[in-house]
């Protein structure tokens, strides 16, 4: 009964769903909205208590055996309590300008920084892609290039490049990018049957 | 001398529509869409106006495939436009009985010239809607050249563009100039919007084809427990799977496995436990440190079952620690930075990343190779494989997540999904082919199977 009730309760869900899928009438439109759009949050509140709890516990045990790097985890924990209090009703609440500092000269800036890493990230992946090394690898370094450079003044060759860049993008491009997205639809049709139907089970511990 | 050609139409309040037209033009009623009253009298000779030829045949109906609240204007084109004067501009569209509201419940009366509306549904926030018979709403204009108006109002009471269900409304629509000029169909016969149980469209186009889909997969599900043989064709990163995790047993590191940023709800999240239950299972049965960090909580709390779960099945719950799953933060490069910083100081092994990734993808991916880790990779999000193939050892491209667990697994079961999966494919590519030459050869009858509305 531990393993059959939730099979039970996956089944009757994602059968009513597939069914709502196919009936836009009110009724069926506020069951979806109470039953898809309300409920998640809700769990979701109560799901976010237990991921404080994890982070909290996890940086607390790693300062207690002083893993490697423990410091780190007294930031996290002295980061979390500081957004927390400036963020309480006493300080102002959610808009209190003491949020809005760590957000606008600690989060902000930490944040650019990780993300302007990919700039770095992406030229030492694409020096790696577009060695020459094999045929297919060469087309990717031909086909790499006329895409980048097509922006470029070129003369005479804008045009060409121009049109060379389009056509790569429009046509092999667009066809794989179709190709996958149609494979994808299908994999979520067939992996959403397997966990409806109860074939697919392994996350529930059984194989 | 004037010229009034069309007497009946010609009254005060003619002139207060002119205005109204005029500031179209001038773009002074931007919001097109937004409602105004007009009265349509029945006749008066005070403004003068250039007659057009009035759109004729002016008819409604409810809206298909929907919710209700909606009602589709057709007429046909006034003679003026595109042909005869050719100076029609754009058509209005005007409904009666005019809708007043919302009020609230304590202000609802009933009397001989109004009547008042409320749904007997309870569902939404009631609200009274008072119907005042002879005046029209202004609902919006359309260009010339088109003849088809939806008039899809809220379904909320308490919306300001609330059209209430089962009232029979009447539309007019009027052909305009620029010059002033104006051509006033006659009015419809009284339309009532309703909402439809079965949404015929989306049963064609969407329900067929997964009821046929559905019927494979358990076709050859059936099979497979018959003992048929299915062969699969084999996957490089399901094969490195059993390496990768035999390589971190052998150099005593951590595995790290990222489910990704999406929603416990997503299917490559939900793809991504199943392959999670399965690695975390054979890392019980080698004894290697499992990482799972986690951007969303509810993410973690499913994950966290299907680890201890996995543990259980290995035959060793006593290794399995609360911990190995945690949760980090919801905040994307925040997450990506925690990510990062656990595979440069606990040097992992091995790094799977399965699930939905976006931005953040190439910058773990890249950490990882750089910390010289072996790494698997899968996701359904096309724009971010690229970044996977050129970081990662293996990459599982798009459907091939979905598939990983019945791979891994390597249950007769699973094995059938995957066969229906390859057979449901090749009808699509027959069909794009039969699509692709029925449009060349230009028969159209082919072109409208394939032509969707929803």
């Amino acid at each position: 009964m531990k393993r059959q009730l939730p099979l039970i309760i996956i089944f009757v869900c994602g059968i009513f769903m597939v069914f709502q899928y196919f009936i836009p009438h009110e009724n069926s439109e506020f069951i979806y909205e109470f039953a898809a759009l309300d409920w998640p949050p809700i769990i979701g509140v109560f799901a976010l208590t237990l991921g404080i709890i994890s982070l909290v516990r996890v940086s607390a045990t790693k300062i207690s055996k002083r893993d490697e790097d423990w410091q780190y985890s007294i930031v996290t924990l002295l980061g979390l309590a500081a957004m927390i209090i400036a963020g309480l009703p006493w300080f102002g609440g959610q808009t209190s300008p003491a949020v809005k500092w760590q957000f606008d000269f600690i989060m902000r800036p930490i944040i650019a920084t990780i993300f302007s890493l990919l700039s770095f990230f992406i030229a030492s992946a694409a020096y790696r892609a577009f060695r020459a090394r094999s045929v297919l690898a060469s087309i990717l370094l031909i086909s790499a290039v006329i895409v980048m450079i097509r922006f470029m003044p070129l003369g005479p060759f804008t045009d060409i490049v121009s049109r060379t860049a389009d056509w790569v993008l429009n046509v092999p491009n667009l066809a794989a990018k179709r190709a996958i997205i149609i494979g994808v639809g299908l994999g979520i049709i067939s992996t959403a049957l397997k966990v409806v139907l109860g074939v697919e089970r392994s996350y529930l511990g059984r194989d | 001398m004037r010229k009034r050609t069309r007497p009946a139409i010609l009254h005060s309040t003619t002139l207060v529509l002119l205005i109204a037209l005029s500031m179209g033009w001038l773009g002074l009623g931007a919001d097109v869409r937004a409602q105004s009253t007009t009265e349509i009298p029945e006749s008066s000779a005070v403004a003068p106006a250039i007659a057009v030829a009035p759109p004729t045949e002016v008819r409604v109906q409810d809206a298909p495939n929907d919710h209700g609240h909606a009602l589709t204007v057709r007429w046909k084109l006034s003679t003026d436009d595109g042909q005869g004067q050719n100076n029609i501009l754009a058509y209005r569209i005007l409904r009666t009985p005019k809708l007043v509201g919302p009020l609230p419940m304590d202000s609802a009366k009933s009397g001989t010239d109004l009547q008042v509306f409320s749904s007997p549904e309870t569902i939404y926030e009631e609200a009274v809607w008072r119907l005042i018979p002879d005046q029209w709403d202004t609902l919006g204009q359309v260009p010339l050249g088109t003849s088809k108006y939806e008039n899809r109002g809220g379904k909320q009471r308490d919306a300001k563009d609330f059209l209430p269900d089962a009232t029979p409304f009447q539309y007019k629509v009027i052909a305009t100039t620029a010059a002033g000029g104006m051509g006033i169909s006659e009015a419809s016969a009284p339309a009532q919007s309703s909402g439809q149980i079965v949404h015929t469209s989306k049963l064609q186009f969407i329900g067929i084809p997964v009821v046929i889909f559905t019927a494979l997969v358990l076709g050859f599900i059936s099979a497979a427990k018959r003992g048929r043989e299915l062969y699969i064709r084999p996957l490089a990163g399901i094969g490195a799977v059993d390496e990768a995790i035999g390589r971190a047993t052998e150099m005593n590191r951590p595995i790290l496995y990222v489910l990704g940023l999406g929603a416990p709800d997503d299917i490559a999240t939900i793809a991504s436990y199943t392959i999670l239950s399965r690695v975390a299972k054979k890392v019980a049965e080698h004894r290697t440190e499992l990482l799972v960090p986690c951007y969303d909580a509810v993410v973690m709390s499913i994950a966290q079952e299907t680890v201890r779960q996995a543990y259980l099945d290995a035959g060793r719950p006593d290794e399995y620690k609360e911990d190995m799953v945690y949760y980090v933060t919801q905040e994307q490069f925040a997450y990506v930075a925690a990510v990062n910083g656990t595979m440069l100081r606990r040097q992992t092994a091995t790094n799977f990343y399965l699930g939905v990734f976006y931005a953040e993808s190439l910058i773990l991916a890249e950490t990882g190779s750089l910390a010289g880790s072996i790494q698997i990779s899968g996701t359904d999000r096309v724009t971010q494989i690229p970044f996977f193939i050129v970081a990662c050892d293996y990459t599982l491209i798009g459907e091939e997540l979905y598939a990983a667990s019945a791979y891994l697994g390597r249950e007769p079961k699973l094995l059938g999904t995957l066969k229906a999966q390859d057979w449901a494919k090749g009808m699509f590519i027959a069909f794009m082919i039969f699509g692709l030459v029925g449009a060349a050869l230009q028969w159209n009858w082919v072109v409208s199977l394939f032509r969707m509305s929803f």
